[in-house]
């Protein structure tokens, strides 16, 4: 049976943005990051092509974590840790 | 008897519709508009007040003589709304409806961001561009930095506008070589459209105004003159700009019509509210992932228009919006540049030049005799169904 990310760890926050244009699904992350607690994951569905570096652009200038980036069929799940 | 339609908000989307409604109905409709201040304003007009190259006087019409004669204007705040087919006025009144429109626009939320009230100017209000007029006339040099500090906010190319023509105002004054201008950007670019940033960058560039990007403000100190961003970093000022957060009107929260922010969850084609189909919204007020504007408002109302007469005449509405914006963006130096796009197609915005300035000159002037009546073919504004 196949392991899936999320259930290696708990994610907290789910953010569909999948149909949203950039950049909504990076702002719709900051709005949540902003919101959650140090050592939460939240997990950003996005089907623009943009999110592919901006997100994690972002997540690394931000000094949070990238946990995991899985492809999807026309989108890509993004997991990020909040840690700090 | 004639159908009863009631708009909320006396903005461009609001005025618009409610003309075009008249006109295209006749007396098989009757249309009223509330607005708290029954006051109709220009703000892109605010951007030339802050910079002292226009007074606040002609960006404030009384929003009656911007109406049809046969349209009636209620001067008071809706306070909630039974999408049942009421309005409740905060004076205890009541208006009933058959179709109900929400052109409620945007507010300023400033106090969500800690010392932002205190600490920084803006020019998003009459208020705001006058007291930043006042702060820029004395300014005498040293560190200014102009950004945003939330999304999504009105007018996408304001910040930029301001940022290039402050540049031009400080050349102009002989104080900019002892002046520092820093644009913060939220995201990792100047502009939330990739293509119009790829035209703007090196412009700022070439003016000498720094870049930060990722930079989500999170507090202001005033005291230390001081920024802090969500990325963790800080940045120094002697003057900040800063585009306060936004968010939807209190009475589509009070009423349950509202989602994340306070934005109404709309349709992006047939403008309805998702929960509510005999209610439709535009402009400011919803939620689609476009530039929140005076153009967007201007190209949906026809679409709404249609959509609300097609109901009165019993026929299936057919019209719809297809995401069509067209937002002038001034560089300083008397040039402009335009962004026309839609939800299909990005805009590939022209070389900054002087005819777009005249154009964008002639319809800032034009204005208030053109847009509010429908004086702009907007044919190219709505999609039939077929």
């Amino acid at each position: 049976m196949a392991v899936e990310v999320q259930d290696l760890m708990k994610v907290e926050r789910r953010i569909d943005a999948r149909g949203m244009p950039c950049p909504g699904p990076l702002m719709s992350l900051i709005g949540a990051i902003r919101e959650s607690s140090v050592r939460d994951v939240i997990e950003v569905l996005s089907s623009d092509e943009g999110s592919k570096t901006d997100i994690p652009a972002w997540v690394e200038k931000a000094g949070h974590e990238l946990v995991a980036v899985v492809t999807e069929d026309g989108y890509t799940r993004f997991f990020v840790r909040k840690a700090r | 008897m004639p159908a009863e339609v009631v708009i909320i908000g006396g903005g461009v989307g609001g005025t618009l519709t409610a003309n075009l409604l008249d006109k295209e109905l006749g007396r098989d409709v009757h249309v009223t508009v509330v607005d708290p201040t029954g006051m109709h304003v220009y703000q892109p007009g605010f951007l030339y007040v802050a910079l002292g190259q226009a007074n606040g006087r002609w960006l404030a019409r009384d929003e009656r003589t911007l109406l049809r004669p046969r349209v009636d204007l209620v001067v008071e705040g809706a306070e909630r709304i039974d999408p049942e087919g009421r309005v409740h006025l905060e004076r205890g009144g009541s208006i009933p409806f058959d179709h109900l429109i929400m052109a409620t626009g945007a507010r300023l939320v400033p106090e969500r961001v800690p010392g932002l009230v205190e600490g920084a100017h803006h020019f998003y209000s009459l208020e705001g561009a006058l007291r930043l007029r006042e702060s820029l006339r004395t300014f005498d040099g040293g560190r200014i930095l102009v950004g945003v500090a939330g999304i999504p906010y009105k007018c996408p190319p304001a910040p930029l506008e301001f940022v290039l023509m402050l540049e031009d105002h400080l050349r102009r004054r002989g104080i900019r070589a002892r002046t520092e201008i820093t644009f913060l950007s939220p995201l990792n670019r100047a502009f939330t459209i990739e293509s119009a940033s790829e035209v703007i960058q090196p412009i700022l560039e070439r003016r000498g105004i720094k870049l930060e990007t990722f930079f989500n403000v999170e507090t202001v100190e005033p005291s230390a003159g001081v920024v802090t961003s969500l990325e963790g970093d800080k940045a120094e000022y002697d003057l900040l700009v800063l585009v306060p957060p936004h968010a939807g009107q209190a009475v589509v929260e009070a009423s349950g019509l509202g989602g994340p922010g306070g934005w109404i969850p709309t349709d992006r084609n047939t403008l309805q509210h998702r929960d509510h189909e005999q209610i439709l919204a535009l402009g400011d007020a919803t939620d689609l992932p476009i530039s929140k504007s005076g153009s967007t408002a201007h190209f949906e109302a026809p679409v709404v228009a249609s959509r609300i007469a097609s109901q009165v005449h019993g026929t299936t509405p057919r019209a719809t919006y297809g995401g069509r914006v067209m937002c002038f963006l001034e560089t300083g130096g008397g040039r402009t540049t335009v962004l026309r796009f839609d939800y299909e197609h990005p805009p590939a915005p022209p070389q900054p030049s002087r005819l777009w300035h005249v154009a964008k000159w002639m319809f800032n002037r034009l204005y208030w005799v053109t847009v509010p009546q429908g004086r702009i073919p907007e044919r190219a504004s709505r999609k039939e169904q077929p």
